[in-house]
């Protein structure tokens, strides 16, 4: 096939024209070879030919008509504009001649026109065929909507569409047609159509005998549920019976269906698809699905029954959708763990585009907590494949890989090899690189001289490719750690020797050795001259907003060392600087010797002083990473996945480097001359007030922090202190949540609450007794909802314990988009209640109120602790007081899994300690609950009885409130 | 699927199918830039790439480029044979398909897309319900010719 177009090719010019011309009974002539301006002249004059064909007196027989619309067809495909025709095309559709109505209407579809008396008369052609009754029409008809799939089509058929759907005596093909026009139709204009009886009757297409229908069927049901979940839930368990029936059959059964030996890969896919809809079904439905996923995973394993690639790209095009419905349910870690081997076998396969999927698809299995260590064994192989693959896209593929299996246990040889492949990467992806190993090298870093080293090594490799939110974080960590402010000062003053440096490394070093210069001043090697000289011999290489910033380094040094003050004023004096042609480095300037002149040794300590430390935000880079990678372009859930990376050493925004209080009257862009305030320092350090994360709020007292602008207007909802759930009006405000509140209690990142119109999405991340949550609000439909209004409230009771601080969000949410809030945490005690989560928002008119429970459980606060077998029960024998006991007795809500259970306890937070207890079946933890104001040791031990299916859980802690809440927690959970 | 475009190695667009609504400025804006990007490829490497928001999915016949434009969520490989068995029909249909083919039939490789996918999903799979489908239009329409 199309092997032969070499011998084809050499036909002559002639019977190229020739063969159009049988073809069509057209004689236009278009010759290979002739240039551009030929054929376009050609062209012109076809074009007026058919004009006055149009135009002329004679009425034109269908058969001509069909010839000169299929040369317009013909002519706008080759790439001209055609502005008419449109209304001799409508005329073929009311042909009875098969071939006119079709150009007629393949002449419609592609040249779809807006002008509403056209579609009048197209909308009256289609009613006429769609109730003919002749399937062929009818699937003319079909199609023609489909391909348009306009508002204008929508409000006439998206009513009865559905009724030929399901109608008895429907042909299978008409009834194929019908569901994806249905579907085209649903997807522009989903409010058009209505949902009702046809439902039903709809999701049991999947048990049709003809498998094109359920393959049609499938995909309008697939998007149907994505919207309506409660109305399609049936589905579920129907698909479940198909893919069994289907996975299960001989390679033959399904005859034209199978396809290279794969029974039904397409339908297989689509199934696998609708069941990503919903999450994992209830036991009995699960065991027969678990089955055939382990049966697609089983079929892997076996020799191909083919050589050819179909068959291969068939039966691994339903192996990885399996995969990403194990992963999509995230609760079977043998499955789970099971795919990842997979995958692990693809890494090496020849088949570049299977080593690309693989990893495609490995990146989300890291973000599972069952799947993560297993994923972190591959780590050589991707390593390698960072080195070796030829194509660019399977080594950015590699690097996202990469960055989303690093922990804190692989973080210094995965930010090394990036670095490493940072040197050859293709100027494409230099920057998306450079974004992860600044936020990897950030996160993970224990020991900050390495943090130090990984980014002025980021900036000797790829200075071009290092954004301003890059080195404005380096220089915010560095001044938040004194402990790391000598060894920085030391390696910029080293690295500042090389003959060429990139510019940003000048600004790195001139902002670091102007706040702490001082601290490596003593070595002689780098003395005040010495290091005042290194840094002036940059500045004539650089551009004005470092030389601005350098100005502000050697008023700085005065202060520092005013044994070199005489040489600083030198060069603020000499005519370059005071004369300079730019009115900023000229204003620094005068501004500066000035300064540095009259203001007395005390009053240039204040204005000059060290920075304050930054307050800790969301970091810039990773906002910026975010924003490459676009917005809004993925699923929530996945979103949630990737992003669930993100750091906890929050940032100051770029603008918020500010280094010194020095009055500068000037509307000046860069950095250091921002403060335009009095000569004294006006940004007191956050520290002194309290908690970091408290000030960065002002309006922190209040503990109902309204979270968008406009949002105290309306609705005064009763009783908000409460924690039971606010309902005024008749939105789904009801919350099977507490089901879901307790999935959180685990682990830390998922779907929280989902309808028909709203999906939340949760990321958290806990350290200590801080933590944050990312929140998403993902709108589900295509209406924008306004007055968009998160609030967070906490209980009379439960405010004191728990200080949370939130962002305000856009009010206006447009459809099918995303938006994000950050909700920053601090626990001061240990605490009882969830607080609570209220939306409200307007959508199409009616207003939506909602609460959920948010998953801010104590037991984040964990911090889990390693012992000894003999620590253990010495301190479970210290905490023997009646009162620091507490147990309980149930029965186990879910499969009892020994591997499960150990996954939720260190999800639960604390340590797993094995080989502890004597009784090997049993499970004991132990962990330290960290408050602002105290920390709580705590101990527990899980005994299960297979027998009875029952737990027996004892928490042990030195606190009676805290062994009573996390026992309450815990339970729920087995 | 967002869209389906094929085009010869000289870059010339032989067919276009868009299934989502785009002026005609952002396809011909699309189609030069994927063009472009597709061509830029050498033989060995991946099927697969990302793009803009969307994944793209090529596969090269002779001297035709099939590519098809897919969402986050959707299989590559799946679509990947999509393309196979668009290929394979068209092959049936014309008995050793060439480019000269989709050229100067264009309307019947629209057709048999159309039997084969509509709105961007599957629509039949079986390759014999598929051409049987356009044979008995093509029946009908001799039927009718031959009473003119």
């Amino acid at each position: 096939m199309l092997t032969t177009i070499k011998q084809k090719a050499c036909y002559s010019a002639a019977l190229y024209c020739l063969t159009f011309l049988n073809k069509t009974g057209a004689t236009l002539t278009f010759c290979k070879g002739k240039s551009k301006e030929a054929e376009i002249k050609r062209i012109n004059k076809e074009l007026a030919n058919i004009r006055s064909k149009f135009k002329g007196d004679k009425a034109l027989d269908g058969y001509s008509k069909k010839k000169y619309v299929c040369k317009l067809l013909f002519i706008f495909l080759l790439g001209h504009d055609i502005d008419f025709g449109h209304m001799e095309a409508v005329n073929l559709l009311s042909s009875n001649r098969y071939t006119e109505k079709q150009i007629g209407y393949l002449f419609i579809s592609v040249l779809v026109n807006s002008n509403s008396e056209l579609i009048r008369l197209i909308n009256n052609a289609i009613k006429n065929d769609l109730a003919s009754r002749n399937p062929t029409f009818m699937g003319l008809a079909l199609h023609c909507i489909a391909n348009v799939g306009s508002r204008e089509m929508a409000e006439a058929f998206a009513g009865e569409i559905p009724k030929i759907l399901v109608a008895g005596d429907t042909m299978d093909s008409v009834k194929q047609s019908a569901a994806l026009c249905l579907l085209r139709l649903y997807r522009t204009s989903p409010d058009l159509v209505p949902m009702g009886d046809w439902t039903s009757r709809v999701v049991h297409l999947l048990n049709d005998q003809h498998l094109g229908v359920v393959t049609a069927a499938t995909s309008l049901i697939t998007t149907l549920a994505q919207k309506n979940p409660e109305e399609f839930k049936t589905s579920v368990s129907l698909a479940v019976s198909r893919l069994s029936r289907i996975v299960t059959s001989a390679s033959t059964d399904l005859q034209d269906y199978t396809y290279y030996f794969v029974p039904a890969p397409w339908l297989s896919v689509k199934l696998l698809r609708l069941l990503q809809c919903y999450p994992p079904p209830d036991p009995a439905v699960r065991g027969r699905l678990t089955e055939c996923l382990e049966t697609i995973l089983n079929k892997a394993q076996e020799p191909p029954k083919s050589k050819k690639v179909q068959h291969s790209n068939a039966k691994n095009a339903v192996l990885f959708e399996a995969i990403s419905l194990i992963i999509h349910h995230d609760s079977e870690p043998n499955l789970l763990v099971r795919a990842c081997n997979q995958l692990g076998q693809f890494l090496q396969h020849r088949e570049t585009n299977l080593r690309y999927l693989a990893l495609e698809s490995m990146c989300t299995l890291a973000s599972s907590e069952f799947s993560h260590e297993a994923v972190k064994t591959h780590i050589e192989t991707v390593i390698n494949a960072l080195k070796t693959e030829r194509d660019v896209s399977v080594r950015q593929r590699a690097v996202d890989l990469l960055y989303a299996m690093c922990d804190r246990s692989n973080a210094q040889q995965i930010v090394a090899e990036m670095l490493n492949y940072l040197e050859t990467a293709d100027y494409s992806i230099r920057e998306e690189i450079v974004l992860k190993v600044a936020i990897l090298a950030e996160k993970y870093a224990v020991d900050y001289t390495w943090y130090v080293d990984t980014i002025l090594n980021l900036i000797r490799i790829a200075g071009d490719y290092v954004s301003e939110e890059v080195w404005y974080r380096v220089i915010q960590i560095v001044i938040n750690r004194d402990d790391v402010q000598g060894y920085a000062a030391k390696t910029v003053f080293e690295a500042l020797q090389a003959p060429a440096c990139h510019e940003n490394l000048v600004k790195v070093g001139g902002y670091i050795l102007g706040e702490f210069g001082n601290l490596i001043a003593g070595d002689p090697r780098s003395s005040p001259l010495i290091q005042f000289n290194l840094l002036h011999s940059k500045f004539h290489l650089c551009s004005v907003p470092t030389r601005a910033l350098l100005l502000s380094t050697y008023i700085k040094f005065v202060n520092l060392f005013p044994e070199i003050k005489t040489t600083i004023q030198d060069v603020l004096r000499s005519d370059s600087q005071l004369k300079n042609a730019d009115v900023e480095l000229q204003q620094r300037a005068v501004e500066y010797l000035r300064l540095s002149t009259i203001a007395s040794t005390d009053i240039l300590a204040t204005v000059l002083e060290e920075m304050p430390p930054f307050p800790e935000r969301e970091s810039s880079i990773l906002a910026k990473l975010k924003k490459k990678k676009g917005p809004g372009t993925v699923t929530d859930l996945e979103e949630i996945k990737k992003e669930r990376s993100s750091d906890m050493n929050g940032s100051a925004e770029p603008a918020s480097v500010n280094a010194s209080a020095v009055s500068t009257p000037s509307p000046s862009a860069d950095l250091l001359g921002l403060g335009a305030a009095p000569l004294t320092n006006s940004a007191p350090p956050p520290s002194s007030s309290g908690s970091l994360l408290v000030d960065v709020f002002s309006d922190s007292a209040s503990a109902v922090a309204p979270l968008a602008p406009g949002s105290d207007d309306n609705f005064a909802s009763p009783d908000l202190a409460s924690s039971e759930v606010v309902s005024e009006e008749p939105a789904d405000t009801v919350h099977d949540a507490d089901e879901l509140f307790h999935k959180f209690v685990c682990k830390n990142n998922g779907v929280l609450f989902e309808n028909q119109l709203l999906q939340i999405g949760l990321k958290s991340e806990f350290r200590q007794n801080l933590g944050r949550m990312f929140i998403f609000y993902g709108n589900k439909t295509s209406t924008q909802f306004l007055n968009f209004t998160p609030t967070v409230i906490c209980s009379d009771d439960l405010q004191p314990s728990l200080n949370l601080q939130t962002k305000p969000v856009d009010p206006t949410v447009d459809g099918g988009a995303q938006v994000q809030q950050v909700v920053n945490i601090e626990c001061v005690s240990d605490f009882m209640e969830a607080p609570i989560l209220n939306i409200q928002f307007r959508y199409g008119g009616t207003f939506q109120n909602l609460s959920v429970k948010l998953p801010i459980t104590l037991n984040k606060f964990f911090q889990p602790t390693e012992m000894s077998s003999q620590d253990f029960f010495q301190r479970w024998k210290q905490l023997s007081n009646p009162k620091q006991e507490v147990q309980n007795i149930f029965k186990a809500k879910h499969p009892m899994d020994a591997e499960i259970t150990k996954a939720k306890i260190i999800g639960f937070g604390s340590a797993l300690l094995e080989e502890v207890d004597p009784n090997p079946a049993n499970f004991v933890g132990a962990g330290i609950i960290h408050t602002k104001t105290t920390q709580i040791g705590c101990l527990l031990r899980l005994e299960p009885n297979l027998q009875a299916q029952m737990y027996r859980l004892t928490l042990r802690t030195s606190k009676e409130a805290v062994s009573q809440r996390l026992c309450e927690l815990l339970s729920e959970q087995f | 699927m967002q869209f389906m475009l094929l085009f010869s190695r000289q870059g010339k667009l032989r067919l276009q199918k868009w299934y989502v609504p785009l002026s005609d400025k952002e396809k011909k804006k699309i189609t030069r830039e994927l063009v472009q990007t597709v061509l830029a490829r050498k033989p060995k490497m991946c099927s697969f790439l990302e793009w803009r928001d969307l994944k793209i999915v090529y596969k090269r016949y002779a001297s035709l480029y099939f590519c098809c434009a897919i969402e986050d969520q959707d299989n590559e490989l799946i679509t990947l044979e999509i393309i196979h068995r668009y290929v394979e029909l068209l092959d049936k249909y014309f008995g050793s398909v060439c480019e000269l083919d989709i050229i100067f039939n264009f309307e019947k490789a629209y057709f048999i897309l159309d039997e084969f996918l509509l709105g961007g999903e599957v629509q039949e799979t079986s390759k014999k319900n598929v051409l049987k489908a356009i044979e008995q239009a093509d029946l009908l329409q001799e039927k009718l010719d031959s009473l003119l």
